[in-house]
């Protein structure tokens, strides 16, 4: 447990649970007929009610962003260095919303839920749900917890494409669009390493077409396998280098560094057992993830990310479709990310500025690779506290 | 506020669309934005600089000029900035080009090497000036295409682009008649109001 919790910390928060029993329609043109989205917030609504900030989360995020759900819990939300008093979404000036996105695993409504047509798991049957389809039901948790507008909607990766979605649908309902790390669409190498992942779930014998809770099994090898892969996408080959290998001997390191080959046990094997620190570190990684995941999900958030693109409905122009977004934009990209790359953010940033849209864009220095949107890079934390505190006095000027 | 830009914002119409092509901290940007309530954008490749422009509400794109202007629209300003910052691109020339398709006007402003300053100090210590306002050696000056006032006439001769204005000052943004006279000589900074020829 922690010793104390942070006086940086949002501290103890209690996850609130929205049931919602108006049906919604899905992309794919299925219905929803009800659902529950679990949601936590973070900070008070100002009385004129100008200062909420919606937090759309990533492929494994949920709705526990920031503070402890317990004394006993070790780790605070998944972005905890960035939402909290005086942090860079700063909980005594906005009022922050995180929730878990319909089709997740946290608590609201997914394929680990039971299905109130069958009682039995929903499983396979839980409709393929897409970035329209999660921001259509934000929208309505919104409604519900009476938010005219949001000052700002904000997201990394996945959570980015929910931002961009929100500047294109509802663009009305917010004032900010501050997307982090994302793209306006999967390229087919991200498709290609998405369909390994959900390979590699669908064919573990235990995956049971997708019936494991039913049958009492769980696909733990398959999802372990695709969450290895999915991490070395998430990370970068220097970051890598220097997570790895540290124990380079001093005379390497002053001439060249040993590429990341840090042992486990100091000598190799010559079998097929784990031999490289990095092998043993996906190994745990993998491990981890498969125990708090539900396969399911994984499959419907990797489905999302490559369904996402915006430009369908405007003949595959972003630009057209960015032609009612007034709300401004931020979007900030890492150098050493390839998964989504710089030059994403940029095809981003250029349709904005072909749409006449009023944007910022920010290129950050950072070997963390795509992993860099969720840790605590000095530059890019300034810049996130920065044009947020720019939207406060913004607020404050316009109350006055 | 920059001697240069407090004479350049007298160009700028209200309600315009500007883009900043080297913005710095994004005062000028941000003085437009609040007293003739301009649409602006500011391209700038330094952290700092843009970071202030974050906080004081200017948008700020981190892009380098040397790299091209191709992700921006014909005419999609009214008018686009280059203040002090023309003798740092690689290709001064071609940039000035992709102002005036992209805007319906430029404004270009530049340390003139012209300045009497600058020849006395080649003249008679026979090595590259050095001083308050240009305050780099050869080699690590980010200052790469130094011109003088007549160059940039020429220039814009040879590129059949319009002078709509031209105006050149001292450090402390102070004109006069003899400056009015002897731009090339005595005009410290040079600051130009273009457009295409359309004639």
């Amino acid at each position: 447990m922690t010793d104390s919790i942070p006086t940086d910390s949002v501290g103890l928060v209690k996850p609130q649970v929205y049931k919602f029993d108006e049906p919604l329609t899905l992309r794919s043109g299925k219905v929803l007929p009800e659902y529950e989205l679990v949601v936590e917030t973070y900070g008070t609504l100002n009385s004129k009610k100008t200062n909420a900030v919606l937090i759309c989360h990533a492929l494994s995020g949920d709705h526990h962003a920031a503070g402890y759900n317990s004394e006993a819990d070790t780790k605070p939300g998944w972005w905890d260095h960035c939402i909290g008093p005086g942090k860079a979404i700063d909980t005594n000036l906005f009022y922050v919303v995180s929730l878990n996105n319909l089709g997740g695993c946290a608590g609201s409504t997914g394929p680990a839920s039971i299905n109130p047509e069958t009682s039995k798991y929903y499983g396979p049957d839980f409709p393929v749900v897409t970035v329209r389809d999660w921001v259509n039901s934000q929208l309505r948790l919104m409604d519900r917890m009476q938010i005219p507008e949001w000052a700002a909607v904000v997201g990394g990766s996945l959570g980015g494409m929910q931002v961009l979605r929100w500047a294109i649908s509802y663009p009305e309902r917010m004032r900010h669009a501050i997307c982090i790390a994302a793209a306006p669409k999967l390229s087919a190498q991200n498709i290609a390493f998405n369909e390994v992942a959900r390979h590699s779930i669908t064919s573990d014998a235990n995956f049971r077409e997708g019936r494991y809770l039913e049958e009492g099994t769980y696909p733990k090898q398959g999802l372990m396998l695709a969450r290895m892969v999915g991490h070395i996408t998430y990370l970068s080959d220097s970051a890598m280098r220097a997570k790895f290998g540290k124990s380079a001997p001093d005379f390497e390191q002053e001439t060249s560094e040993n590429f990341g080959r840090d042992l486990r046990s100091g000598k190799l094997s010559f079998g097929f057992d784990v031999d490289f620190q990095v092998e043993s570190y996906l190994h745990y990684q993998g491990e981890r993830f498969s125990e708090n995941f539900d396969a399911n999900t994984y499959l419907l958030m990797t489905k999302a990310l490559d369904y996402f693109d915006p430009t369908v409905d405007f003949e595959g122009d972003l630009s057209k479709a960015f032609e009612n977004s007034d709300c401004k934009f931020l979007l900030m990209s890492f150098s050493t990310d390839w998964r989504f790359p710089p030059e994403r953010s940029r095809e981003i940033v250029n349709d904005l500025l072909k749409a006449g849209r009023e944007v910022s864009y920010l290129e950050i220095e950072a070997d963390q690779g795509h992993d860099a949107f969720l840790l605590p890079i000095p530059r890019y934390v300034k810049a996130l506290s920065g044009y947020l505190q720019r939207v406060h006095q913004e607020n404050e000027s316009n109350a006055s | 506020m920059r001697p240069d830009l407090e004479i350049i914002q007298q160009w700028i119409q209200p309600n315009s669309k500007v883009l900043d092509l080297g913005c710095g901290d994004g005062s000028l940007l941000h003085y437009l934005q609040a007293t003739k309530n301009v649409h602006g954008i500011g391209l700038e490749i330094d952290a700092e600089n843009i970071q202030h422009c974050l906080e004081n509400g200017t948008n700020v794109i981190e892009q380098n000029l040397d790299k091209g202007l191709s992700n921006f629209r014909s005419e999609s300003f009214d008018t686009v900035l280059l203040a002090q910052t023309l003798q740092a691109l690689s290709k001064p020339d071609h940039l000035i080009d992709e102002m005036l398709r992209i805007g319906k006007n430029g404004i270009v402003t530049f340390p003139n090497f012209g300045n009497w300053k600058s020849r006395l100090y080649l003249a008679s210590r026979g090595r590259m000036p050095v001083s308050k306002f240009i305050p780099h050696s050869w080699y690590n000056t980010p200052n790469i295409h130094f011109c003088t006032v007549k160059d940039f006439d020429a220039l814009c001769a040879e590129k059949n682009i319009k002078i709509l204005a031209r105006t050149v000052v001292d450090l402390e943004h102070q004109g006069s008649w003899y400056m009015r006279a002897w731009p090339n000589l005595l005009g410290e900074i040079a600051i130009y109001h273009i457009s295409k020829n359309t004639d």
